[in-house]
């Protein structure tokens, strides 16, 4: 690791501000996804801000029958919590299919949502990537790229984004709260936090720099059912090839696109009465593929009828 | 030199197994340390004084040279107190044309500018502390020249040579024998380069006292590795005392030693100072070794009836290009079934890859998933029962020498497999059984695995409180020695076993070749009972001249050891009470095994039969191994809870193979993609169901003079194939390219 | 950076680089050597310890961040002579080989059993809402995240029922 200096935020307030007047400075709460990019010199923030204890890591019920968590709840706080898991068993389900007990409960809500991308050309630095380093290249997109993106990608980066919770997020039409250096608190889409590569794959989100995602906030749960499916190559602790969230008509893809992706022509073609096996047809007919990775399209195709018939009472 | 004649002739206390020791599910004897986190691994011995901290550098290309190495920075940056490179590393032996895999040469370190493999060590930095050491060590520039590296595999087939003094072995007319088969099968097979990942990784301490260097590192064989470093740092080997007291796994990883000893020694003489160096989990890719890639071409001809006509497997491998390492897919056939038409064989690719070399139950573990599915194919073919047509074609002698089998129980752990397994329930119209979301079937095969002797020394000493304390230069890499030492020690001089010492790990001991290719408790424990013999007989000596002890007088040949005491007749006494009177320093013995002259007159295997039930997910072409079970026969077994544990880690061993373990070589840069364990998928806890493994009671008195065998290797042999014939009942797809991942299943699934 | 954690019931005043991670403060600065780096980027679980009684990866943490916490290591779980029962139960069971993955697997043990009562789900709950039965399935699912080269996992279940206290 590169040399950094390190302070403890005493607030929210205190932290962005901090971070706005830091050059290099980056945030650090769980710190699984940062610390092991800093050991590789992936990252190499001179300045590290801990935001992890602060008073943001609580869940609480919000007048429309939703949910607020904090940015700073573990990733075990949210799987466990009750309400969480009666209400948005999708949500729990995405999480305790990602990483393991002792990531679970290091890592935040907030700090899954930024996790980079495990393309292996990103993690391995002696081969171009754009992402990693701009201008550079991409060593995916001629090499081994099983794991790369079928939606959304472009010639200068084809990873994916790897979080499971955020596919979940995404599928519940969650809210991003975060509040600026400016000391400005807003709200947005969580379809509005991340981006896709074009041609600035190292630019990951719409967030401005030095800007701290606050909370999530869920709607209501939608009507019908939920689930998560992750396909992956072992039973556990592993990245997926693919996976699914579906939160009554809302559907998200995961590991398929440089963000969780929402399908949303997929959605579309359920809501005009297609049936699953017709409306997942419509989405992949859009998916594009590099040498290694087109069987994830044969894979949704089969995984997500499977998994709309689970969330409505089907057989698992 | 002795015959095996001899040892079978000759009583011994570990066969008549008096107090029950031999066998006994015991405890490991390292246990309390390892479960307390107080076995101290090689990195985390303490040296005398502070050591200072390395971190290596690793080469970015696959082939070429350096052009240009800037150190300035990585020198000028904080805590940095040494960075060398090919430019100043100080002198070393040179290296040999080729290594040989048991011939202690030098080893150096930063030879020269050119590049042979990707992950090549390249540079090292020494510091302060960790921290500086890997900030230091990124800021090393290396400037290369490239060369286009010959890494695919795939496109030189053609391009393999013999393997360095062997030659194909055909038994009859294989052509001819194929040619007028009237049912056959002719196929292809892939296994993939695969990594160790062992636990721990390489790492060495290592400090000096005078120009006496002491070295705590992490290999499994203690001489060769001293001898090696001596020879590479150009001083005699009886100034170097190499201990691997700890060891965090092996499997033929750690058979031989890396940069990190070397440089260790090196940088701690010229800091007078002691090191520490340690592979991080990348460099352990690349730098260390692995398991090659194998492509196999199996060609079976049989009768309507069931009988083997011919029988082949062809074998085209890969080694580093200056290695000549083969992966020795193909030997195991020739001992396994009857087929009076044979043809076995390797070829040889060398390649801009890092080095090849051992991983656990090298051939076999490879071989074994083609022919053993290919077997399972022709009984599909036939309409037999995949286990009857391997007892058909069960051979009397050893099918390619016509030697006589030491033992052989194949037929048997078969026949007791299945009656537990519940085989004969099965479906055998494949995709007939479901569960949920899961189709299920069954599958089955065979293992073998060859079984050795190696030449090996041992010393027993006694002292005034009657303990026994073994001494051998014997590593343990999870494997059970010390615990299996113990046991031989406490069962030849009569003695609880709380009262057994062992030393292990130390070059300062008794040689003994280490641990690998599963000879290692046969080799090891039959030169401990040598020496817990001359013991005995020194002790006896003692107490028939000793006019002060009961036994005094004998007769000698009467002698018993029980419990701490020694009699002849109804006279006893403690050990403790006749060591103390006359050798109060206490009294050693030392003993030897070396191979029986006539070892080779028969053909030695240990065997096995696996059973595996799967869960295939036909809409995402998931695998689960739902329930395994092993039944082996591998002689006497000395423990049967280390080696029970040895044999399902082998088969968990074989789950991986099957299902996730493999690497790719990225042709542009001969670099693999997975570089980490979260690229590398080694089995997790989820993946492995119900599993059991069963040893057959069984004695080999043509093995040694225990008439025990090795288990190390055995479990992962066949493991996988009957993961991938349970894969092919449950959905009646087969993929002969492994690991069998959800692409490439479900590609066959839908291609139906 | 003065940083203090509380290491097995004992206050440590340290002074560290504040890129030293928890995992390295134990073992390189503590000498507290149990517990153990076997990828140092959370990808094996060889580190896992207990801060404040939660089980994490202590590789992917720097130590300045637990100022303040309690860090149970393998050295605070018991000692030779005076083992814990999941120490006896993994010797017992043979629930190690190379022993190297050991500490981690323990201290992973009791912090699950610890979410197992805390009735926190796993990706085999398949009840979201009623309360956890640990079965094998559970116990396997939950040990995942501690990678045994060697293959005890077998002998691991073994060990973690036999002190769970739970049915199947």
């Amino acid at each position: 690791m590169r040399p950094f200096t390190y302070e403890r935020a005493a607030s929210v307030e205190a932290a962005v501000k901090s971070a706005a007047q830091t050059p290099n400075a980056k945030f650090i709460a769980g710190g699984t996804n940062l610390l092991d990019l800093m050991k590789l010199e992936i990252e190499t923030p001179a300045h590290l801000i801990d935001v992890g204890r602060l008073p943001i890591a609580g869940i609480e019920d919000t007048a429309d029958g939703g949910l607020r968590i904090g940015a700073m709840a573990t990733n075990s706080h949210v799987a466990a919590d009750v309400r969480v898991r009666s209400r948005y068993p999708v949500l729990t389900q995405a999480i305790v299919a990602g990483g393991s007990g002792q990531l679970r409960n290091k890592a935040t809500t907030g700090g899954n949502l930024l996790q980079r991308t495990r393309c292996a050309y990103f993690y391995d630095t002696s081969k171009p990537c754009n992402k990693r380093q701009p201008g550079s290249g991409c060593g995916a997109l001629e090499g081994l790229n099983r794991n790369s993106a079928i939606f959304g990608a472009s010639h200068a980066c084809i990873a994916t984004h790897p979080s499971d919770m955020a596919v979940a997020l995404t599928a519940l039409d969650a809210t991003v709260e975060t509040l600026s250096p400016s000391g400005q608190a807003r709200s947005f889409s969580i379809l509005e936090l991340h981006r896709l590569p074009g041609e600035t794959p190292d630019v990951e989100t719409h967030l401005i720099p030095g800007e701290l995602i606050t909370a999530i906030v869920l709607p209501p749960p939608p009507a019908g059912g939920q689930v998560y499916r992750k396909v992956r190559d072992r039973a556990s602790y592993a990245a997926g090839l693919a996976s699914v969230a579906v939160a009554g008509g809302n559907l998200a893809l995961g590991s398929v696109a440089h963000k969780p992706w929402r399908a949303e022509k997929a959605e579309a073609a359920l809501a005009l009465g297609s049936s699953p096996v017709e409306a997942i047809a419509a989405e992949l007919a859009e998916a594009t593929h590099s040498s290694r990775n087109g069987f994830k399209i044969d894979l949704l195709r089969r995984l997500v009828p499977v998994a709309v018939a689970q969330a409505n009472g089907g057989e698992a | 030199m002795s015959s095996v004649l001899d040892w079978e002739a000759t009583p011994n206390p570990v066969k008549e197994n008096r107090a029950g020791n031999i066998g006994k599910a015991v405890d490991r004897y390292e246990g309390p340390l390892k479960v307390t986190g107080t076995a101290p691994y090689a990195y985390e011995v303490e040296p005398p004084s502070p050591p200072a901290y390395g971190v290596m550098v690793s080469a970015e290309i696959a082939a070429g040279r350096i052009t240009a190495i800037d150190t300035t920075a990585a020198e000028a940056s904080p805590g940095v107190r040494l960075v060398w490179t090919h430019l100043n590393v100080p002198p070393q032996g040179p290296r040999p044309e080729r290594y040989d895999f048991f011939t202690p040469s030098p080893r150096p370190a930063l030879q020269s500018d050119r590049i042979y493999f990707f992950g090549q060590q390249v540079a090292i930095v020494i510091a302060d502390t960790l921290e500086n050491a890997n900030a230091a060590a990124a800021k090393v520039a290396v400037t290369y020249e490239a060369d286009a590296p010959m890494a695919i595999f795939h496109d030189h087939l053609d391009e393999g040579v013999q393997p360095p003094g062997e030659q194909d072995t055909e038994i009859g007319d294989f052509a001819a024998g194929f040619a007028a088969a009237p049912v056959t099968i002719d196929d292809v097979w892939r296994t993939p380069l695969q990594n160790h990942c062992q636990m721990e990784p390489c790492a060495t301490t290592a400090w000096w006292d005078g120009d006496h260097l002491t070295v705590n590192t992490s290999v499994q064989m203690v001489r060769f590795a001293q001898n090696s470093l001596a020879e590479t740092l150009m001083i005699p080997a009886k100034q170097v005392r190499l201990l691997t007291k700890y060891i965090g796994g092996g499997f033929g990883g750690k058979g031989s030693f890396y940069e990190d000893l070397v440089l260790a020694a090196l940088a701690s003489r010229e800091l007078a100072q002691p090191v520490k160096i340690a592979f991080t989990r990348q460099q352990m890719m690349h730098g260390t070794v692995h398991r090659p890639a194998t492509v196999q071409h199996v060609r079976l001809g049989a009768t309507p009836e069931g009988r083997l006509t011919a029988m082949s497997i062809m074998t085209v491998t890969h080694c580093d290009s200056r290695g000549n390492f083969t992966e020795h897919a193909s030997n195991f056939a020739r001992s396994l079934y009857a087929a009076p038409n044979r043809l076995t064989g390797h070829r040889l690719v060398r390649m801009d890859l890092p080095v090849a070399s051992a991983m656990r139950a090298p051939g076999e573990a490879s071989g074994t998933l083609s022919l053993e599915v290919a077997m399972d194919e022709l009984a599909e073919k036939l309409g037999i029962d995949p286990m009857e047509l391997r007892i058909l074609n069960e051979p009397d002698v050893d099918p390619e020498t016509g030697k006589p089998f030491s033992i052989r129980q194949l037929v048997r752990c078969m026949r007791e497999g299945a009656q537990m397994f519940g085989w004969g329930r099965r479906n055998l119209v494949p995709g007939q059984v479901r569960d949920g979301r899961w189709q299920i079937g069954v599958g089955m095969a065979a293992a073998i695995r060859g079984n050795m002797l190696l030449p090996a020394k041992c010393s027993f000493s006694v002292d005034a409180h009657g303990v026994i304390t073994v001494r051998q230069g014997m590593t343990d890499i999870g494997t059970g020695t010390y615990t299996v030492l113990a046991q031989i020690a406490a069962e030849t001089l009569g003695v609880p076993l709380g009262d057994v010492r062992v030393e292990i790990g130390d070059s300062e001991l008794p040689p003994a070749p280490g641990s690998g290719g599963q000879f290692g408790a046969a080799t090891a424990g039959s030169a401990a009972l040598d020496a817990g013999m001359n013991l005995r007989k020194a002790i006896t000596e003692i107490a028939v001249a000793d006019s002060a002890s009961p036994l005094f007088g004998g007769p000698s040949q009467d002698i018993t050891f029980q419990d701490g005491v020694i009699a002849i007749a109804n006279r006893s006494e403690r050990l403790a009470d006749l060591i103390r009177r006359n050798r109060p320093d206490g009294l050693t013995a030392d003993g030897e095994i070396r191979p029986a002259a006539d070892a080779r007159n028969w053909s030695q295997h240990t065997y096995g039969a696996h059973f595996v039930e799967v869960g295939v997910d036909t809409v995402t072409g998931e695998v689960r191994t739902r329930r395994m079970l092993g039944v082996f026969a591998a002689g006497r077994i000395l423990n049967w809870k280390t080696a029970r544990s040895q044999l399902t880690g082998g088969m968990i061993w074989g789950v991986g193979s099957a299902l996730t373990e493999g690497n790719s070589v990225d042709p542009r840069y001969g670099s693999l993609i997975n570089q980490d364990l979260a690229g590398y998928l080694v089995p997790v806890q989820a993946d492995i169901g119900e599993i059991d493994a069963i040893m057959l009671d069984e004695v080999d008195d043509k093995a040694n003079p225990m008439g025990i065998k090795g288990v190390g290797e055995l479990g992962i042999s066949g493991a996988g194939a009957a993961v991938a014939n349970a894969i092919y009942n449950a959905c009646g797809v087969r993929v002969r390219d492994y690991p069998i991942t959800p692409d490439k299943l479900l590609a066959a699934i839908m291609a139906r | 950076m003065k940083t203090t954690i509380t290491v097995n019931g004992e206050a440590r005043a340290l002074d560290l680089d504040p890129r030293t991670t928890l995992l390295d403060a134990l073992r390189e600065t503590l000498r507290l050597t149990g517990t153990k780096k076997g990828c140092d980027h959370g990808q094996c679980g060889a580190c896992t310890v207990l801060v404040n009684g939660t089980r994490i990866n202590s590789c992917l943490s720097l130590a300045v961040m637990h100022d303040g916490d309690a860090v149970t290591t393998i050295e605070g779980v018991g000692q030779v002579g005076a083992l814990a029962p999941i120490q006896q139960a993994f010797l017992t069971e043979d629930a190690f080989q190379c022993g190297y993955c050991t500490p981690g697997q323990i201290c992973s043990a009791l912090g699950m059993l610890a979410e197992v009562a805390a009735n926190q789900p796993s990706q085999e709950t398949t009840d979201l809402t009623g309360p956890i039965r640990l079965t094998d399935d559970e116990l396997r699912e939950r040990m995942s995240g501690n990678i045994c080269r060697c293959s005890a996992y077998p002998q691991i279940v073994a060990a973690i029922r036999a002190v769970s206290g739970l049915p199947a």
